[in-house]
This record gives C-alpha cells, structure tokens and sequence, in this order.
C-alpha cells in the first residue's frame, strides 16, 4: 500500500520506500506503509523476514540505506535522527530493564533523561506501576534480578509508558512468557492500547496473538511486506501462497482458466478434474492459478452425494486425526497431494465420523470459497 | 557545553572508524611503542657487531647468529629444548590423571580446581624459593632423610639437572592440568555409555573414546607447558646454578657479566623465534580440532 | 562423588597434590620457626616478621611495589578497557591486527621483553627507575585487562545501552550510566590481575629498574640469592597471601552478575 501524497493526519508513522542492507543482504526491501493514530498495528512473519529490522528502523538503531526510502514519524523525516532524539518508546524482548538500578529508578529512567522535576517523577512512577499492575509500594525498591519474567516485563512496560509516548514499539515482548500469563498479558496490553489512546507497533511471529490483538497486520516475507490487513482481511482473504500458509493452514489448488460459465471460471486441473472459482476479471482463459481453501470452509463427502454448486476433488481417505475441538480428515487426493478438512468433532462417543481409513471420499467446498493467490 | 557535545557525538557517529581509532589509539599506541618497537630494537641489535663497552657500533653482522652453531651454544639451545620437551611429558603423565579425577568428580570438583588454579597465580619467584628450601643441602628434605637415617650425607639435590626440572615441572603442571581438564569435561558421557551397551570394558572405553577426545586439551596443554619453558630463565637461574644453562639464561647473562648485547639480542631473538613457532604450531592445532582446547 | 575411580588414580592425583602445595605450605610453616638455621621446629615466632619491619630495603620495595603497582593498574586499566570496548562493540580494520598484537606480550617470554624494554629505554637515554618499571609493566598487563573486560563486554546484553538510548540518553551518557555500571565488576576483576602480576613480576623488572628503584620481589630475590634468613619465608608468605586473597577477589568479581 503506497501512502497518499498528501498523509492523513492520522497517520503517525510512515515508511516509504524504505530499504536496509547489511553487506549484500537486504533485510528490508522496498517497503511501504503507514500506521493510524491508536492504532494496534503488528508486523507479523517467521524469522528472517526483515520485521524485527522494521522496527528498529523505526526506532533509529538502524538507518535506511543512502537512497532506502524515509521513515516519518509524526510527520516528520527522521533518517538521520538518533534513537534518543526520536519521540518513540520501546518494549525489548529481553526487557533489558537495568540490572544495577531498582525498579523505580528503572521506570524513572527516561523522566530524568528529559529533566523532569523531581517532584512529578515519584508520581508518574507509581501512576506507571500501578498502570501494570504492580503495587509500588512492594516494588519500587526492588531489584530486576529478583523479579519474575512476567514482572520484569511489566516494569518493562512502564517505563516505557511513563513516558506517555505517542508511538510504542514493542519487539516480540511475550515470547519468553509462559502460556496462561501470555495470554492474560495479550488482553491487558490490547485494553492499555484502548485505554491510552498510544499507537502500539507490535513485532511477532506467532500469528495467533497478531490475530488477536490487533486491528491491521502487515505480514512479512523475505524483507517484503505480502499483505497488508486487518484480521479478518488476512485470515479470510490471504493474497499470496505464503500468507495463506503462514496464518492459519491452507490447501491448495493448481489449474489452468479453461471457460466461463454462469458467472463463474471453470479451472482444469492436471491430474484430472476441475473445480470452479468465482468470476473475476483479473483472469483470462489459459492463465495458469493457484487457490487457497481453509480446511474448515470444506466438507467430506461421499464421492456421489456431492452437494450442487459445490467443487469437489475424489480421493481416498488417508488418516484421521482427533484435535478435541475438531477433527482433521486428510484425504489423498491424487494431484494435489494431502488435503487437510477441519471438521468439527461432535463428540466420537455419540455422533462419530462416518468415515474410515482408505475409504474413497470427495472434499467438497463452495466456489467462492476459494482464494486466488498472487504470485509470492 | 551541550552543542559541542551534539557535534562531537554527530561526527564520531557517522565515523565508525574514527570511533574506533579514538579507542584504539591510546592502547595502542602503548603497545606498539613499548612493546613491538622495543623488539623491533632487539632485532636490529641483533644485527649489528659488538662494541667497546658491550654496546654496538654501527654496520651489519651476523655474527652473533652465526654463534649459535659453535657447540658451545648449540649445547645451550639443545639442553634448553630437551628440558622443555621433558618438562612436558613429565607434565603431561603427572596432570593427565589429575585432570581425568577431577573431570570425574562431582562434589570436589570445584575445590580441586581452586587447589589447581591457586598455585598458578602466586608469585613465581616466592614458589621457585619454597622449592630451594626444600632442596636445598640444609633444606627441609634432607634434614628428614637424615634424621630418618636413610641417609648419611646430604643429597646434592639443587643446582643439578634434577633440580631444574622438578622446578619446570612445578611450575607449569597446572597449564597441563586445566586443559586437559577443560576437554575431558566435555566428553559427552552419552559416547561412552553407548561403548558400554556396545561391550566395552572400562580400559577399551578410555583408550577408544575418552583418550581420543582429549587430544585437543592434551595437545594445548603440551604446548602451554612447552612455550613458556622454552623461554623460562627463573627457574634455572635460582636452582640450576651456573652450570644448568637454558637459553633464557644465555640471554641474561650477556647483559650482565659477558656484556655482549649484540649476542644476547640474537639470542633473545631466538628465544622469540621458537616460542612463535610454537604459537603458530598451537593456532594450527586449536582451529583444527573440534573444540576442547581452551583460549589462551 | 569418586566412585568407580581406580585407587591407584586417586593416590597419583594426591601424590601431584601434595608436590603442588607441599613447597608452599612448607615455606609458611617455617616462617614461624623460632631458629634462624636450622629446618628443626624449634617453637612458634613472630620475629621474622618483625625483622621485615625494622628492614629498610623491605619497606622501601614494598613501597616501590605499591607506587608501581598502583600507577600500572590505573593506567593498563583505562587502556585495556578501551580496547576492549573498540574489539567488542565496534567493527573496524585492522580488528584482526589487534588481536594479534594483543596475544604477543602474553606468549613472550619475560627475559625477551625485559632486554627489548632495556635497549628501548637505553637508547632513549631515559633514566631507569619507577617510571620505567610502570611503563614496562603496562605493557604487559594490557593484554590482560583487554582479555577479562573483553569477555565481559561479550557477555553484556547489548540492548541495554540500546534501551538507554530510546529512553533519551546520547551515546556519553548511556557509556556512563549502563555500559560502566556493567562492566564495572570486569574492570576492577582486570584491574586486580593487573596489580597482581605488576606486584609479583620480577624478570622484567630487573632489567628495567635502576639503583634506587628496587621493588619487593627484587629485593626478595636478592635476599635468597645471599641466602639470608627465615625473613625471607615470612616476606614470601605475606607476598603469597596478599595475591591469593587479591585473585580471589578477581575472580569472584569476574563471576558477578
């Protein structure tokens, strides 16, 4: 998404263009987007694919290559401007709150570097403890080293917060935390992004907690951004093979745009079959496609009682798998390899599946359904 | 002045070279002035003829190389070598079961260690003295021997050969003790429980696994016992008397009583030459191997 | 636990023991003897140690020590720290070079760097004394101060100072308010190795000291060379225990958090 030339004013960051290499890698390549006033925004993407430089481009550890593009904040172009002169605040992913100051001092620590009056320091300090959850009183004077993970993160947090920053970067900062007090941590850093009205710009690769949380996701691949989305955008309508992939599981299917019927394109497979996708104008006869389809928008059925208007690929009954909430069927289907349908499990004990090992069976799933995928 | 501090912090920032020259420098500078410079000096010393005082006169000459091949100075170099290599097999037969028991204990370890490391770190001359007293024709060893009658005279024990290498020894066996102890820690004991699945008895599983493995440590503790031998003066000096000369000794005594600085710079450079050989040797060993020898 | 371990092993590792500690423990012991020459326990004393009192050439080398000592342990402190903060945190040319030049003083042998020193100071016509001796042992020493703080620094987590610096603090500060802080126990670990090995070295030393300038362990030296008395054992013990208890310190300093 290319930013319009003249930005909203609620746009409090944007990247244009921007570029990073180190040496002859280039960690981010050419990427482009902007980010709303309050906004809960996530980059999301495995590991190595240039989020996690995003964000410290941002923050000014990194600087775009010489003509990589501008990082504007809050309306400003600040390329060549240092971490400390960035109106920004950030969440480590180790924390790295300081061993040898206490947990006031740890909190205090960019109020004095701003010459705040000493008088209004000790009250924005328990005003931020408090904000996470922490009592001051128990932990003002206590050291980081005896603080657990999930404490130490907190006192993270309000330091930063303490601040009252326009913009907050936070660098995969539950990773290191253990399930339950994750998610606990996930709800309250999305009420504090409310709450606050603060832009979260928030780093991971766990796409569950990027669904979650956020209100758009920019996912990331091999330095670029694949899509740009809210939640739902992303999930239901992911534009290329990696995004359908990467978030949530997907199957796929290759054909070539045979004929139009009825307001719909007729795709020939090459091992044998078809199956219909709804009309777009982007295709044209012979073009060769691929889509996506989520496991749980499909169905098995037997070969023969197919509903109408539904596609459906033959195959063979290869495993099932029992997941409590739901039941995977992998159906063999010759050509397209393992086809994964998420069923949901009605209790086995009373109403099990009628299916069985090596069992012939159709998956069958509505035209519309489909996601037409760009190339990568 | 805080503008000035902008400029200077926005200038060193965008010169990551002259940032870190202006760390560099100071240390740098002291190293190179008061240490390769003054051996470059030596080098150049070496090269030049001998002078009236025992100072040099200006010319070239490698006479003072050419020395080292009369017997008399060969004779040096090779009693020199042949008590570094002494020095380290001894080292090595005496620290190998060391290091191998505390590799394998558990609650001493730590304590084993300590009682290792702390010889290693106290002044080297009061250590060579403790071993004069004890060896000395009035020391403590033959004060025993002969109260325990097991002797009528006292044993000339110091200023022989005998002397000089249990002084070495002494001196260097915790370089040998701690890396071989270093590797043997990290034999993974998986490898030999599965030997002992396998129908190894416990000689078969150190001779076939355990030996094997430690090679680096034994290879890096040989040559961190060789290196400083080679280069060792104290030891013969105080222990060995005029007559046990190692190299090291050589160059000494041109700067004192045989006032040839030209020759003892030659021998020095000698010295030097070998220890670096031996470094290199060391470098080429410890890139080679699969890890367990210790930096140095 | 040693069980499982051949008893003939458990008696080599303690025969090596007893050789390794036995001078030493001997050395203290007789420093206590109530008899000036004989190695027969004649009773406990604390003469010798009064002797070193009344000994002005002992007083004026322990002097000399500590003045050296104290001068060469600032001074390769600072060096060696800066160092270590350009080999550990900055990329440059020449790193390679560095390092190199780095590993020389610890593999040179003491004789080889005491006469180069020598000539150096020779043929710059400066005056052998105290100056000297500092100079020569921060040459040394450096090395090992870059080694210690080094390793700190590499165990430093790195986004500390850059928390500092999202947080509003320039580069100066940051060095001063978090990277200091850290490295502190590294520094004073390196600085006590420093002092240790300035404290006790003796062959480069002599080279490099000139009449007035004899520290401690000269003089000690040239007190076993004469072969005098049990001073010379209460001198060694007291040597023995000041750098004992100063390692020790050093390295539980370079553990700390």
């Amino acid at each position: 998404m290319v930013p319009t030339s003249s930005p909203d004013n609620r746009s409090v960051v944007q990247l244009a263009s921007v570029s990073k290499s180190f040496g002859d890698v280039k960690a981010v390549d050419n990427i482009s987007f902007e980010i709303r006033r309050g906004e809960f925004f996530s980059i999301l993407g495995p590991s190595g694919c240039g989020k996690t430089t995003t964000l410290r481009l941002l923050a000014g550890f990194e600087e775009p290559d010489e003509d990589g593009g501008q990082v504007r904040l809050l309306g400003e172009t600040v390329n060549k401007k240092r971490p400390y002169e960035r109106k920004i605040a950030m969440v480590f992913q180790n924390y790295a709150l300081f061993p040898h100051l206490t947990v006031a001092r740890n909190v205090s620590f960019g109020l004095e570097q701003r010459k705040t009056p000493k008088g209004e320091i000790e009250g924005r300090v328990r005003r931020a403890l408090e904000m996470v959850r922490l009592k001051p009183d128990v932990f003002s004077s206590r050291m980081p080293g005896q603080l657990s993970g999930g404490q130490r993160q907190r006192v993270a947090l309000a330091r930063a917060l303490v601040l009252e920053p326009a913009i907050l970067l936070l660098d995969e900062p539950l990773g290191a935390i253990d399930l339950k007090l994750r998610k606990e941590m996930q709800l309250e850093l999305k009420a504090l992004n409310k709450q606050l009205g603060t832009t979260f710009i928030y780093v991971t690769h766990d796409q569950e907690e990027a669904l979650t949380m956020s209100d758009r996701i920019a996912v990331m691949d091999n330095a670029r951004v694949a899509q740009l989305g809210t939640p739902a955008e992303i999930y239901e309508n992911p534009r290329t093979a990696f995004v359908a992939k990467f978030i949530g599981e997907s199957n796929f299917f290759d054909g070539r745009v045979a004929s139009r019927l009825n307001g719909e394109w007729e795709v020939q497979r090459e091992g044998g079959g078809s199956f219909r996708v709804p009309h777009t104008s982007n295709l044209k006869v012979g073009q060769q496609i691929r889509v996506a389809v989520r496991p749980e928008w499909m169905d098995v059925q037997r070969p023969d009682a197919v509903p109408p208007g539904e596609n459906a690929l033959t195959g063979t009954v290869k495993d099932i798998i029992y997941l409590g909430e739901t039941m995977h069927v992998i159906v063999a289907v010759p050509g397209a390899g393992d086809v994964t349908v998420a069923l949901r499990n009605e209790g086995q004990l009373i109403k099990p599946l009628a299916w069985k090992r090596g069992e012939a069976a159709a998956v069958a799933w509505l035209p519309e359904d489909c996601q037409i995928l760009e190339e990568d | 002045m805080p503008a000035f501090r902008e400029r200077a912090l926005a200038w060193l920032y965008t010169r990551p070279q002259a940032r870190a020259w202006a760390l560099v420098a100071p240390g740098g500078f002291w190293l190179l002035a008061f240490f390769m410079v003054p051996l470059l000096i030596m080098l150049v010393y070496s090269l030049m003829p001998r002078g009236i005082y025992g100072g040099v006169e200006p010319g070239f000459t490698l006479e003072h190389y050419a020395r080292f091949f009369d017997p008399l100075y060969l004779q040096v170099l090779q009693r020199t070598f042949a008590w570094s290599i002494g020095c380290t097999v001894i080292c090595l037969f005496l620290g190998y079961p060391v290091a191998y028991v505390i590799a394998r204990s558990q609650r001493w370890r730590t304590f084993l260690l300590f009682l290792v490391v702390l010889p290693f770190w106290t002044s080297f001359l009061v250590r060579t003295f403790a071993m004069i007293f004890l060896m000395r024709d009035t020391g403590l060893i033959n004060s025993w021997l002969l109260k325990l009658g097991m002797i009528d005279e006292p044993l000339t024990m110091l200023y022989t050969p005998f002397a000089v290498m249990a002084g070495l020894v002494y001196g260097f066996l915790p370089f040998m003790i701690l890396p071989i102890y270093a590797s043997l820690e990290k034999v993974d004991h998986s490898l030999l429980e599965a030997a002992e699945v396998l129908g190894a008895r416990p000689a078969a599983r150190f001779r076939r696994v355990t030996l094997p493995l430690s090679t680096p440590g034994v290879v890096a503790g040989s040559l961190l016992v060789f290196i400083p031998a080679l280069g060792s003066f104290l030891t013969a000096d105080l222990l060995g008397g005029a007559k046990q000369v190692m190299i090291g000794n050589l160059v000494q005594n041109q700067f004192s009583s045989a006032r040839n600085w030209p020759f003892g710079s030659a021998a020095s450079f000698i010295v030097m030459a070998l220890v670096l050989a031996a470094v290199m040797l060391y470098l080429r060993v410890k890139d080679r191997s699969a890890g367990g020898a210790p930096p140095l | 636990m040693k069980t499982g371990l051949p008893k003939w092993l458990i008696a080599v590792t303690g025969v090596v023991y007893f050789f390794l500690h036995l001078p030493v423990l001997v050395l203290v012991v007789f420093s206590f003897n109530d008899s000036k020459f004989s190695v027969d326990w004649r009773g406990f004393t604390l003469q010798w140690y009064q002797r070193l009192l009344e000994r002005p050439d002992i007083l004026r080398g322990l002097k000399a020590s500590l003045i050296v000592g104290g001068a060469a342990t600032i001074i390769s402190a600072v060096l060696g720290t800066l160092l270590a903060l350009a080999l550990g945190r900055q990329q440059f040319r020449g790193r390679r070079v560095l390092e190199g030049f780095l590993y020389v003083p610890i593999v040179t042998p003491e004789i080889v760097t005491g006469i180069s020193l020598l000539l150096l100071f020779v043929l710059l016509k400066f005056p052998l004394g105290l100056a000297t001796i500092t100079i020569a042992h921060v040459a040394f020493c450096i090395s090992f101060v870059v080694i210690v703080v080094l390793a700190r620094i590499q165990g430093m987590d790195e986004n500390l100072e850059e928390a500092a610096m999202i947080l509003g603090a320039d580069e100066i500060t940051t060095f001063w308010k978090v990277t200091v802080p850290q490295l502190w126990p590294g520094i004073l670990s390196g600085a006590l190795l420093a002092f240790t090995m300035s404290f006790d070295d003796f062959v480069i030393t002599s080279f490099v000291s000139g009449p007035g300038s004899s520290t401690l362990p000269i003089v000690v030296y040239g007190m076993v060379r004469k072969n005098v008395e049990p001073s010379i054992n209460a001198i060694s013990t007291i040597i023995l225990l000041a750098t004992a208890i100063l390692i020790y310190l050093a390295d539980r300093l370079a553990r700390a958090k």
